[in-house]
């Protein structure tokens, strides 16, 4: 991340700040001018949000009456509740089936293109799932899966494999799901790949074939090495993501079947607009931001802990 | 014939296999979807094992948009749950209007004070503004839920587009960045010929930031035009909801029976049009514009 430091400039400002000691400059009523509708959007509908979830999970709140205070009683329940924990594993085995497949894959692509073709076109079909709804691909597939008419199953029966019943199954929905978010992802974690090879410079390569090393070994001591900035950016921003995974849910499987696919931010949607529990939807969604933040704190560290093991 | 092929290096082609076979299947439920959308009425259970549209025709397409009549409609096939089709695309295409350029120019005016002017509070303000990106969507959805309900703006326009129309904090932190590198001179050159703060803006910061603008308005649009989660919650009703809710109903709706296979897929075909043409008449911007996302 950036720092916010003001570039290093004028000695006009510096003036303009010791006179504005006294009343603000005119220089900084403009600037507040210019933030004003910036500003009033991010106190609405970030900053006071932000504060206002956690008071709220603080009450019982059904939105018919006043919110009841009830101090940490959504918290104490929060922990005996099974379809909590149910969503907590059911978020946590769709990261696991998702994130290094999609990953590696992505890695892949990139290496592909990166040594074989600079085209556009690939780069562009690669992406285009990543460019439309989640509820387009979600349709889709729903269609592509269907356990009776679907592509895919005809394809399996091709090789002689029966027909799968996919997001239908409580043993297959999860993986159905984590499929469809690798197919629809995995040419956008390509590109983030090969935005970043393409910063290496072609002389490490030229250099390494002189040296005679094949593909892998330039992979493994040149483009592996060098795009670990983009790997840990990939990596804690995709398993944010998928953390959150809501909208292929929402249009494939609503949870089910039978608590299958219950992730944790479609329990809090439940919780909120299902039930009206206001309360305990945002005690929950807390959590989860809390989650996120320890997972986020200890991928930056496994991921910078190994570098030197790397080099 | 045997010594090209031992002549080209194995790895090569192997890379190029694998490549393609990812091209092909990232290209199949597109293709499913649109020899789907193109099937004759009636061929739906055989055309699963077919791989072009069997008896094909326009019809689906033609009914989503509504230029049949309701008799031709159940004629191919079609319950009627599809006719919202027009009006949740007029209103997806107004919704990502009014946000892309909302957002757009007031995080530009936001991003330029945090760029070029002095003030107090800018580096807190700022901040501010980077750790809302940290915050899960779902934990501000309930409270903003609950202002838009307390306002009497659910299933309203003003309640789908608040949230996104006067920033978003990537927006603002995106369009800083560019403008930290535009020469001060510029805007000196300006002052001098008496050019208001505005002015300034206007006639030399906004000109030269063209690219930047071009490449967050591609992304504001993409993401405005796929929006789900939010009008999800405050807007569900028909004169209101956008595509990917309408979409999303017409699914769950069909829960009795077999759904309307054919027409779901001439909608959702229709719903993505837009985004080819971007591809097609912008691609090298909007993979630009998406490797540049990484950034954030």
């Amino acid at each position: 991340m950036t720092q916010g430091h003001p570039p290093a400039s004028s000695h006009v400002a510096t003036g303009l700040r010791r006179v504005g000691r006294r009343a603000l400059s005119a220089e900084a009523v403009t600037a507040y001018l210019f933030i004003l509708p910036s500003l009033i959007g991010f106190t609405v509908f970030y900053g006071y949000p932000a504060v206002r979830a956690v008071v709220i999970s603080f009450t019982e709140w059904s939105l018919l009456r006043a919110p009841r205070p009830i101090g940490l009683e959504n918290y104490e329940r929060l922990l005996t509740d099974p379809l909590f924990w149910n969503a907590m594993k059911v978020t946590g085995l769709y990261v696991l089936y998702n994130i290094p497949v999609q990953t590696i894959i992505g890695l892949f692509m990139a290496v592909a293109m990166h040594r074989l073709t600079q085209s556009l076109a690939i780069r562009g079909v690669l992406v285009l799932p990543y460019l439309v709804s989640n509820v387009v691909v979600g349709l889709a597939f729903l269609w592509v899966l269907d356990p009776l008419l679907g592509t895919f199953n005809v394809i399996l029966g091709w090789f002689g494999v029966p027909r799968q019943p996919f997001l239908g199954s409580p043993e297959q929905a999860l993986v159905s799901i984590a499929g469809i978010n690798i197919w629809r992802h995995m040419g956008f974690t390509a590109l983030l790949f090969y935005a970043g090879l393409q910063a290496i410079p072609k002389e490490l390569y030229e250099a390494g074939t002189i040296d005679g090393a094949g593909e892998w070994r330039l992979f493994r001591h040149i483009s592996l090495p060098l795009l670990r900035p983009v790997m840990v950016f990939v990596l804690v921003t995709s398993v944010i993501g998928s953390f959150q995974i809501f909208d292929t849910i929402a249009v494939t499987t609503q949870g089910g079947p039978a608590n299958a696919t219950r992730a944790i931010v479609w329990y809090i949607y439940e919780n909120a607009f299902q039930f009206f529990r206001m309360g305990y939807a945002s005690a929950l969604s807390v959590v989860l931001f809390l989650v996120l933040i320890t997972v986020t704190i200890l991928q930056m560290r496994f991921l910078q802990g190994s570098r030197s093991e790397m080099e | 014939m045997g010594r090209t092929l031992a002549r080209l290096p194995v790895g090569r082609v192997i890379g190029w296999l694998v490549l393609l076979t990812l091209v092909v299947i990232t290209v199949l439920p597109f293709y499913v979807m649109l020899k789907t959308a193109l099937s004759g009425p009636g061929t739906i259970f055989q055309q699963a094992r077919s791989l072009l549209p069997l008896e094909a025709t326009t019809v689906h397409f033609e009914r989503v948009l509504g230029l049949l009549t309701p008799e031709e409609v159940r004629a191919a096939g079609g319950t009627g749950a599809l006719v919202e089709f027009p009006r949740a695309l007029r209103n997806t295409v107004f919704f990502t209007l009014t946000v892309v350029l909302g957002q757009v120019f007031f995080s530009a005016m936001a991003a330029y004070a945090f760029a070029r002017l002095r003030f107090p509070g800018r580096e807190v303000l700022f901040y501010a503004y980077l750790s809302a990106l940290m915050i899960p969507h779902i934990v501000l959805f309930i409270p903003n839920f609950i202002l838009i309900r307390d306002l009497g703006w659910l299933n309203t326009f003003q309640g789908m587009i608040a949230p996104f129309v006067l920033m978003t904090p990537f927006a603002v932190f995106f369009l800083r960045q560019f403008f930290l590198g535009i020469p001060v001179s510029l805007e000196e050159a300006a002052k001098l010929d008496g050019c208001s703060p505005f002015g300034t803006f206007w006639r030399i910061i906004l000109p030269t930031s063209r690219t930047p603008l071009v490449t967050l308005g591609i992304l504001t649009s993409i993401q405005a035009w796929n929006e789900f989660f939010w009008p999800f919650i405050v807007a569900r009703e028909a004169d209101v909801r956008v595509l990917t809710v309408a979409l999303q109903s017409f699914q769950t709706s069909s829960a009795y029976g077999m759904p309307d296979w054919a027409g779901l897929m001439a909608a959702t075909f229709l719903s993505i049009v837009p985004i080819f043409v971007l591809l097609i008449v912008l691609g090298r911007q909007v993979i630009a514009s998406l490797q540049f996302s990484g950034l954030k």
